[in-house]
């Protein structure tokens, strides 16, 4: 006999859950958005950029890791939480070399627009690490800048789990960690430009570079520039 | 009794590509309606070169690259009593700022500098030097936002921002109705 299926609720509105599914899951299929940068669907959950804290029955949790359990009560979008993520996604501008202006990912790129839609408009007074990591363009298809790698790890799981490779990895520990290739360089991989883990919506950001159709679509006509991030998820609502 | 006149309005282009004073002409026709709420004083738009009156308003394009744009950027909190850093340069260094991420040591500057006026594929450089004339400004160690120098009021984002924000934030603070900008209008391309 499997447990029947039961409500909690994020911000005063009624959630639907199944057993086994996280928070996050629930209020996907609820169409009520909770921000995200490492979880993306299709790919196993790590709970690791704390973007989508959540604060049930007062503790603060991972909703895409944290299981949805019935009279839950959550909050997601008050003042506290959002000052938070913004916070988180500040840091993570500070850390690597984030300069919108010269990325072939803007305007289809999540940590920009989570920034957005978490109305950061200017750099903290936090130093910027600046840190000067090498450019692999090895691979006669597909290019990787670190500079712009937020650790999400998106990418590796999506090699390791799908693509049945484990082209990347993580190296290092601390802040010292980092996303590296299983190999000299990319091409020194078996990576292919038709493995999930380059394809376009896995990296979040502008680190895994697809050749040759970088500007296919205009500044201003992107994913980003049609409608805040989140949107498609919340379009899903019906109250 | 408080004089009835005009803001007074000064605009200065730092480490920037002037983008984002095209992109305050961008304001198209909607110019003729902010022209009766400002005088432009020192500007690029005006070519005057100093300031010849205090203003109410400082428009600061591009970040600090070198001693020259420190010098400007201090005259104008001198001189203005709001001042508003447009564009990304002016926000957090913008492409100026590529440079910084090889500027941990003397020595990528130089080969920098080397690669770009001396050794670099397809420079015509004749006199084969690193340009050093005295009248030149002295290199910043690296480019610094705006904000790392003086106090900075307001700031736009966006690379250039577009026309509407700069029109909406400009008749909004002079109208004393600026509380922010909509997410759906923050932009840094």
């Amino acid at each position: 006999m499997s447990d029947p299926d039961f409500t909690f609720t994020i911000d005063g509105k009624t959630i639907a859950g199944k057993p086994g599914q996280t928070i996050m899951e629930a209020a996907d299929e609820a169409g009520v958005y909770i921000p995200r940068l490492c979880d993306h669907e299709g790919l196993r959950h790590q709970g690791g950029c704390r973007i989508c804290t959540v604060k049930a029955e007062g503790r603060s949790v991972a909703a895409c890791t944290q299981p949805a359990a019935a009279g839950v009560v959550v909050e997601s979008e008050t003042d506290h939480i959002n000052k938070l993520r913004r916070d988180l996604v500040e840091m993570l501008f500070h850390e690597g070399n984030h300069l919108c202006p010269i990325c072939e990912a803007s305007g289809n790129c999540e940590l920009q627009a989570m920034a957005y839609r978490l109305d950061m408009t200017a750099p903290t007074k936090f130093p910027f690490l600046e840190p000067c990591r090498e450019l692999d363009a090895s691979h006669p298809d597909i290019a990787l800048d670190t500079n712009r790698c937020i650790s999400c790890g998106r990418c590796i799981r999506a090699s390791q789990d799908i693509d049945q490779k484990g082209i990347f990895g993580y190296v290092g520990r601390g802040i010292h960690r980092r996303v590296a290739v299983n190999g000299n360089n990319l091409a020194g991989t078996d990576a292919d430009i038709a493995d999930n883990a380059v394809s376009a919506d896995v990296c979040p950001v502008g680190c895994i570079i697809r050749k040759g159709v970088g500007f296919a679509t205009p500044i201003g006509e992107r994913e980003f520039d049609q409608g805040m991030i989140g949107t498609d998820i919340e379009g899903k609502r019906r109250d | 009794m408080i004089e009835a006149r005009k803001a007074r309005v000064a605009t200065v282009s730092l480490a920037g590509c002037f983008g984002c004073h095209m992109a305050i002409l961008d304001i198209d026709e909607r110019l003729i309606e902010l022209m009766k709420l400002v005088d432009f004083d020192r500007s690029p738009l005006t070519d005057k070169k100093t300031f010849t009156n205090r203003c109410d308003i400082g428009i600061i394009e591009g970040g600090c690259c070198n001693e020259e744009n420190v010098h400007v950027l201090r005259d104008f909190r001198r001189n203005c009593d709001v001042l508003i850093a447009i564009g990304q340069c002016a926000i957090m260094g913008g492409l100026p700022a590529m440079r910084n991420a090889i500027m941990h040591s003397d020595a990528p500057l130089r080969e920098c500098l080397e690669e770009a006026y001396i050794t670099g594929k397809y420079i015509r450089n004749t006199t084969h030097n690193i340009p050093n004339d005295p009248a030149l400004p002295l290199m910043l160690d690296e480019v610094y936002p705006c904000s790392d120098v003086v106090e900075i009021d307001y700031q736009i984002p966006g690379c250039a921002p577009e026309g509407d924000i700069i029109f909406e934030t400009l008749t909004r603070l002079l109208a004393g109705k600026f509380h922010g900008f909509s997410s759906d209008s923050i932009k840094f391309d």
